[in-house]
């Protein structure tokens, strides 16, 4: 059965950001998954109206970090202030210490600042002067980047990628949803009168009903098909790894859930693909940025389902 | 055919390239250098047109090297028929095959070409060594008859399958190996020039001769014994025997009467064993003395030495029995004696008048006269060395009485040299003296360096009767070995030394993995192949119930593949087999199942193709994607799904 509280939120963001039916189910899934985001895309396609958006929706609190090329790992983790009345060092936690956090450009700042960010969202807790202290819960991380081959950035490694469950994409909008946009009310206006759909307790038991949802030993079959194929073909420059393989059944559970079904269907896996492998695997002959859908297509086409 | 006329790809290009690479280098020892490098130089042009993809050589260009090959080839050995003038053409082919890879047909002749030269190598070569490096290439070869065809797959992986499908033909192999009918001797004459290079006893004795075997460790031959290994100093093995003397040398009889069979009765307990021979290029059988029985196809000579009726070309291996208390030649005729009287005019006085004084003071009595020499000798106080001093005109004086220093053609030359200045018949004998048992399988290994010379004197009465001088003076060379006898620091084959003890198992080890080799795939023939059907209980087989075996053999081992093969396959689902059912009959309809399609996705597809029947294709789509990725499917699932789909008539 489908779950009218996750519609009413796909129904809510659609409608503010429009024509992008299908990145916008996939960040959702990548949240139920809880899984963190790696948006790519050009400045000025909605990259952070979605952030702000789900964020909304969802009853969140949301931070926003702008990454520069001059940032501390400090700006992002909080720092520790002497406190002159107690007579001792107080912690003034960063802005990572939030929900949803929109990390905007995070290939503009240093690799050092960009790591603290990274291993706060793998452990999800933040040490900070010999203290660690956990992080909220939930706890989301919108990055966002530019496109590598723009001046200034400094790439993130495909370790630390590997940390982001789905990459998605934007895109400019279809003319009809551009003029639709154009014409349309103010959405700053729009997001702040957005009410939340769900409770924060409720988005964590939704994220832990998508871990129960079936996966049949022959869709486990497939993942690892799939898996194999990118390993033994010599079209790919490195397979999947075992991390991407939970990440590529994690999210076909969230996105089987977004269709109310209780279990993971091979089409499922096929429709979140594009968004698990874009940052992860890559084809020997590529020789700059070919596109995660054409790429996940002749991967689909290649391995029948067992 | 359209695939035969495929362009051949860079990658493959790559492959014929390495395979062609792997078939060569082994054989540039045996082609001649001019070739070898414009062998190189093709191929080094090869992988520049791969690289940086230039066109290929003009036809006209290809046909003028192909003809100056060839006449080179004819050139250099005056011939383009035979062993080595035809691989030297090969090569040529090859290096020149890979310049015209056109299309697929022509990678495919390139590969066969590579697997004509892994052939090659055995011509030349049959060692371990050869046989384990020739795996490798056909390893490649064959990696590279697989790229011919696909080439996408990583070259790992190439190689991989390729050594699948060659473990797979392994037990084809091995069964083809073992029941096939032997036919005697090899298939393919081997020229004549095989063994041209071996060093052993020769002809002739000189001084010097036998000291210079002695720096060699190759293998003469080996025995298994079929009991306990009788003691060193028993282990005499005969070879040619030289009652000639002309001063400087002695030489084996020119003109050979032959006995066909062993000509004086034997006594005394015998010795049994098998003895493999290597090549020696001469008539050379080796025996323990004194053989009791003659190898097959061979002859004794009228001086009891052993000899085949052909060059030993081959390595033999023959069954024999040795009884060393027989005397030999009791009845001996007048013109042997004469002959091992004879002594050249002049020279050596001081011997010559040595054996006068032994005549006179002993008369008529021979036996007294040996034992008189013997002691002589002793007396001499004669040195065993390897470097003995040069020696002049009269050799045997010199050795005696002034340099006192000799390997043993020293002592035996002159031992017998005054027997006969006495006026007893005497003559060297050259053969192996000694061995030394390989404590891994346990055969006795005889080598170069255990060459020896040693006489026999003719008693009335008791025939001839073996003396070694050498004994007298150097007993250690006899009882032990030649490490043991000569003066420390004289310089030695590595394995004759006895320090490096490690490095001798290692050795030990490896010979006999080597004579494994030999005696069980080299020596594989018709005689040893009965022997082991026999063994296996096959009684007397004939080649029309080995052929018989071998059919089923190869039968069983193809039904165990095809079993592994078929246990190894996914068992096919029975709801995928149902839904292989449906998509079979909508493909009927131009709505064709990719394998890789989702059912809901393919449903849906084949709903907007077929819309009258919308409703059941996306009923069943839904039932069978319940069955196969739904939790806990009921009971009667999957018969309902295969109703649905039988009662489904489009």
């Amino acid at each position: 059965m489908r779950l009218p509280e996750l519609d009413a939120v796909l129904a809510d963001i659609n409608r503010i950001i429009l024509g992008k039916e299908r990145p916008i189910r996939l960040a959702l899934a990548c949240l139920l998954a809880r899984g963190h985001l790696l948006i790519e895309d050009l400045p000025g396609v909605g990259k952070t109206t979605l952030a702000h958006v789900l964020a909304k929706v969802l009853g969140l609190e949301f931070q926003r970090i702008q990454f520069t090329s001059d940032m501390l790992p400090a700006d992002i983790l909080g720092v520790s202030i002497f406190d002159r009345g107690s007579g001792s060092f107080h912690f003034h936690p960063g802005p990572i210490f939030t929900q949803v956090v929109l990390a905007d450009e995070i290939n503009r700042a240093t690799p050092k600042a960009q790591s603290a960010l990274l291993e706060a969202m793998e452990e999800r807790q933040v040490t900070a002067e010999g203290k660690t202290r956990p992080l909220p819960e939930p706890f989301f991380v919108i990055a966002t980047q530019n496109p590598a081959h723009q001046i200034g950035t400094f790439p993130l490694p495909e370790s630390q990628l590997d940390r982001f469950l789905l990459k998605i994409e934007l895109g400019y909008p279809d003319p009809a949803a551009e003029r639709e946009l154009l014409a349309g009310a103010d959405r700053q206006k729009m997001v702040a009168e957005l009410a939340a759909r769900v409770t924060p307790q409720r988005l964590v038991e939704l994220q832990q009903a998508v871990r129960e949802i079936h996966a049949s030993p022959a869709l486990i079959d497939y993942v690892q098909a799939l898996a194999a194929h990118t390993r033994t073909a010599p079209r790919w420059q490195a397979g999947l790894s075992p991390r991407a393989c939970l990440a590529l059944l994690a999210v076909a559970r969230a996105w089987a859930m977004l269709d109310g079904r209780n279990h993971v269907l091979p089409e499922d896996v096929q429709a979140v693909l594009p968004g698990v492998i874009a940052h992860r695997l890559r084809p020997v002959d590529d020789v700059a940025h070919s596109d995660p859908e054409a790429v996940a297509a002749a991967l689909i086409e290649a391995v029948p389902l067992p | 055919m359209a695939r035969a006329n495929r362009p051949v790809s860079r990658r493959q290009a790559w492959w014929l390239l390495a395979g062609a690479l792997a078939a060569f280098l082994p054989l540039t020892q045996q082609v001649p250098l001019w070739l070898a490098l414009a062998a190189g130089a093709a191929f080094a042009w090869r992988a520049a047109l791969t690289w940086r993809q230039w066109h290929l050589p003009p036809k006209w260009l290809l046909v003028l090297l192909v003809i100056a090959g060839t006449v080179g080839v004819f050139m250099q050995y005056r011939s383009i028929i035979g062993r080595t003038p035809g691989i030297a053409l090969l090569v040529v082919f090859l290096a020149l095959k890979l310049l015209e890879l056109r299309a697929a047909r022509d990678a495919i002749v390139t590969a066969l070409l590579c697997y004509f030269l892994v052939l090659g190598q055995f011509l030349f070569t049959q060692t371990i060594p050869t046989a384990l490096l020739s795996c490798v290439t056909v390893l490649i070869t064959t990696a590279t008859m697989l790229a011919a065809s696909d080439d996408r797959p990583a070259p790992q992986m190439q190689l991989r399958r390729a050594a699948l499908m060659l473990a797979q033909a392994m037990p084809f192999m091995l069964l083809l190996f073992v029941l096939f009918p032997r036919v005697q001797g090899p298939l393919w004459g081997l020229p004549q020039d095989r063994y041209t290079a071996t060093s052993g006893i020769s002809e002739t004795m000189s001084p010097g001769s036998i000291a210079q075997l002695s720096q060699s460790d190759a293998i003469a031959f080996r025995v298994d014994f079929k009991g306990k290994v009788p003691p060193q100093s028993q282990l005499y093995w005969r070879g040619p025997v030289m009652p000639a003397f002309d001063g400087r040398t002695w030489s084996i009889r020119q003109t050979l009467g032959a006995y066909p069979d062993v000509p004086y009765p034997v006594s005394g307990p015998a010795i049994e064993y098998d003895l493999t021979l290597e090549p020696n290029g001469k008539f050379w059988l080796f025996s323990l003395e004194m053989p009791g029985n003659l190898p097959p196809d061979s002859a004794l000579t009228s001086d009891y030495q052993p000899i085949s009726r052909q060059i030993v070309r081959n390595r033999t291996r023959y069954a024999q029995r040795a009884f060393p208390e027989t005397n030999a030649g009791i009845n001996e005729s007048r013109a042997m004696l004469r002959d091992a009287l004879a002594l050249p005019s002049g020279g050596n006085p001081r011997t010559r008048a040595l054996g006068a004084e032994w005549r006179i003071r002993h008369g008529e009595d021979d036996a007294a006269i040996l034992v008189t020499a013997q002691d002589f000798f002793n007396r001499q106080l004669l040195i065993y060395t390897l470097n003995p001093p040069l020696l002049g005109p009269d050799l045997i004086d010199e050795f005696l009485f002034d340099s006192k220093r000799g390997f043993c053609e020293h002592f035996a030359a002159a031992f017998v040299y005054a027997l006969r200045a006495a006026g007893v018949p005497a003559r060297v004998v050259a053969g192996y003296q000694g061995g030394e048992v390989n404590p891994v399988d346990g055969y006795l290994v005889v080598r170069q360096y255990d060459a020896h010379a040693w006489t026999e004197a003719w008693i009335a009465g008791r025939g001839w009767v073996r003396i070694d001088p050498t004994a007298i003076s150097a007993p250690s060379r006899i009882n032990t070995n030649l490490a043991a006898a000569v003066p420390s620091g004289e310089e030695l084959p590595f394995l004759a030394r006895t320090d490096l003890t490690w490095i001798r198992d290692l050795r030990y080890r490896l010979d006999a993995v080597t004579n494994g080799w030999n005696q069980w795939v080299l020596g594989y023939n018709p005689q040893k192949q009965r022997d082991f059907l026999a063994g296996l209980g096959l009684g007397e087989p004939d080649w029309r119930s080995m052929t018989a075996a071998l059919a089923v053999l190869c039968g069983v081992v193809l039904l165990g593949l095809t079993a592994w093969t078929l246990r190894n396959r996914r068992r096919v689902d029975p709801a995928f087999a149902a839904w292989r059912r449906f998509t079979g009959r909508l493909a009927a309809h131009g709505v064709v199942w990719h394998s890789w399609e989702g059912p809901h996705a393919f449903a849906e597809r084949a709903a907007a193709g077929i819309p009258t029947h919308a409703s059941d294709i996306r009923e069943i789509a839904a039932q069978y994607a319940r069955l196969r990725y739904a939790p806990l499917p009921e009971d009667g699932d999957l018969e309902r799904l295969r109703e649905r789909i039988a009662g489904f008539r489009p």
